[in-house]
């Protein structure tokens, strides 16, 4: 067995790790107390009701919470304009032909498994990134109906902004509804998540799970080469388009 | 509203009634306080009803069950009842006029032609629009004809109860007779929707209060609620409160917990999401609410309650799954189905990757040994 020769890429750059682990906490701690929120465990205490106060703080820590997620979303969106190739919005949403071509590629290659084939890619692949397109969809409506049910109870402008949501349902009662529902949404999300980061992890060996930490993934030598003669391709096309557009002018 | 020298004002008409002056003052202050008014409010209301003749009201009933009315006359002060729904009735109302048939419609008619752009018209009930609105027919014309011709005159429309607000019962799914809240079928007007089933009686006075006191609708919220009565929470306002806050629910009616008068959020009570004034203002000239006496608020004020059930449970039944389904139900399946399929996927990949994970095992062995 020949060994390989394996090339670091700088993928996750730091805001983009930082904005991950920073969302991950916020998510599990959301999803927690959120959770306690719509099903108040039993807990039988003598003290007076004046002396308690851990549904209270359970709550504060969800709204606490929900303001980072909210910023730290603001900030990934821009993020997405001002970030590396790998961080940029075009990972999330298909703009040509080659987008779908490479999320029919890992559909028959990682979803089912074709024979000993491996898909290698830098940052996203193509499918990972579109279901994060979804994934930003979902944190847009937990922040407009979280947002939308905290803002009566709040002076505040910023979760004011949000008071037109509930009008929209005619009530709180649909926006807990799919709150509630959304959370789902993200519990199953992460499962998947992290098995999918073992499963990359475990058939290609290049570092993905560590990447999230150190920023790094390493990609085969050859498979490197090839992506940036494709780049190379890409950038000369482009280059031959706008001179034709010239001469025709 | 123009003082009118032919029509007396309500003072006079209050006087001739036998009220006091003294009577009249203590109304005054107390609907002031009702509905959020600073101090000299009182006397601003006062000036009012002492000035201003009777505002012309007509007042509907299509698909509802009269609670609203009933709400009404059991208001805590006697005025309202005695002077403001007399003098209303004095117009239209089908419940309580003494006019029948075509008198009845004569009379609403006279109004109608009388006060152009004046009168206000209030609806009690949802209106049918299925078949042509035969669901509710009065006098042989459907209740959609009668609202479009009363509405068309109306200097403003205010919507009694969850019925004209939102549908109610009637409009619950899968709703037959397609009933349909009054601000779906008006345009054009300024409509005060004043939801509950039935909504406060001192609520109701005090709206129809401060469209004679100020001459126009007051503050609505985003839905088109007077902001002074529904601008809260039950919750909110709720004495209870303090138990939600320290975690201590009530987990069945018959526990020590609901007899120590614990909070009712694990009972269903829909306090965190319905916006009224029951914790505030209470029923009965103030003597209770529902969560006082031990139960939990059903969310009667808000759209679509009778849907979102059931009453007595924190979740509500999730759409389109069936009854006895909730969110966390699905979700769980949901999550199982996931942990299933992913337990499938890593035997799959066992099998189908075999050469590729032993070619990355193999190298790494090779490496290992290269080095001893």
């Amino acid at each position: 067995m020949a060994t390989q020769n394996l090339r670091r890429v700088f993928v996750w750059q730091l805001p983009v790790r930082f904005y991950h682990w920073l969302n991950a906490l916020c998510i599990v701690v959301l999803c927690v107390t959120g959770y306690v929120i719509a099903r108040p465990p039993a807990f039988q205490q003598g003290a007076e009701a004046s002396y308690a106060y851990w549904f209270g703080i359970n709550r504060f820590l969800h709204f606490a919470a929900s303001y980072i997620f909210l910023f730290n979303f603001i900030f990934r969106l821009y993020w997405g304009f001002v970030g590396n190739r790998y961080a940029g919005w075009k990972n999330f949403i298909p703009t040509n032909r080659k987008f779908f071509q490479e999320m029919w590629e890992v559909i028959k290659i990682d979803i089912f498994l074709q024979k000993d084939k491996e898909h290698l890619s830098i940052g996203h692949n193509a499918l990972a990134g579109f279901i994060y397109f979804f994934v930003f969809l979902a944190f847009a409506v937990q922040c407009l109906t979280g947002f939308g049910l905290y803002a009566a109870m709040s002076d505040w402008w910023l979760p004011n902004l949000f008071i037109w949501v509930p009008g929209l349902f005619g009530g709180d009662f649909d926006l807990r509804q799919i709150h509630h529902a959304t959370m789902w949404f993200f519990i199953v999300f992460s499962i998947i998540h992290v098995y999918l980061v073992f499963y990359h992890d475990y058939v290609e060996g290049r570092g993905e799970t560590s990447s999230i930490i150190g920023g790094w993934k390493f990609i085969e030598e050859e498979a490197f080469v090839k992506e940036m003669e494709e780049e190379e391709k890409e950038k000369e096309e482009l280059k031959r388009k706008v001179m034709q557009e010239k001469q025709k002018a | 509203m123009t003082p009118s020298s032919n029509r007396p004002t309500y003072y006079e008409e209050l006087r001739q009634k036998g009220y006091s002056r003294r009577d009249f003052m203590k109304f005054c202050t107390t609907f002031a306080a009702y509905m959020g008014l600073q101090a000299s409010g009182a006397a601003q209301v006062a000036e009012a009803l002492k000035s201003n003749s009777r505002v012309p009201v007509i007042w509907m009933h299509f698909q509802e069950c009269t609670c609203c009315s009933e709400s009404f006359i059991r208001s805590s002060h006697p005025i309202v009842a005695d002077v403001i729904l007399d003098k209303i009735s004095l117009d239209y109302t089908e419940t309580l006029m003494a006019a029948a048939g075509h008198q009845a419609e004569a009379a609403m008619h006279k109004t109608m032609e009388d006060f152009p752009g004046e009168y206000v018209l209030c609806v009690e009930g949802s209106v049918p629009v299925y078949e042509d609105g035969v669901y509710c027919c009065i006098g042989g014309r459907s209740a959609v004809d009668i609202l479009q011709e009363t509405a068309a005159g109306a200097k403003a429309i205010i919507g009694w109860g969850s019925c004209a607000c939102n549908g109610c019962v009637q409009a619950a799914k899968p709703n037959p007779t397609g009933a349909t809240p009054i601000h779906k079928l008006v345009k054009g007007k300024p409509i005060i929707k004043v939801p509950g089933c039935p909504p406060i009686g001192e609520v109701m006075a005090g709206v129809l209060v401060h469209l004679v006191t100020f001459g126009r609708i007051p503050e609505l919220d985003r839905i088109g609620r007077p902001k002074a009565f529904y601008s809260k929470r039950v919750h909110d306002t709720c004495y209870r409160r303090p138990f939600y806050d320290a975690g201590l629910f009530v987990e069945s009616f018959d526990d020590e917990n609901a007899k120590k008068g614990y909070c009712l959020y694990k009972v269903g009570c829909r306090g965190p999401m319905t916006y009224n004034a029951c914790g505030v203002t209470k029923w009965n000239n103030g003597t209770s609410f529902p969560i006082q006496s031990g139960h939990g608020c059903i969310g009667c004020s808000e759209e679509d309650f009778w849907d979102n059930g059931p009453f007595y449970r924190r979740l509500t039944n999730f759409p389109g799954f069936g009854i006895e389904s909730n969110a966390d139900k699905i979700g769980g399946v949901a999550a199982g189905v996931t942990a299933a399929g992913i337990a499938a996927h890593a035997i799959g990949t066992n099998l189908r990757k075999k050469k590729l994970i032993d070619g990355l095992i193999a190298e790494g062995i090779e490496s290992d040994q290269a080095l001893s």
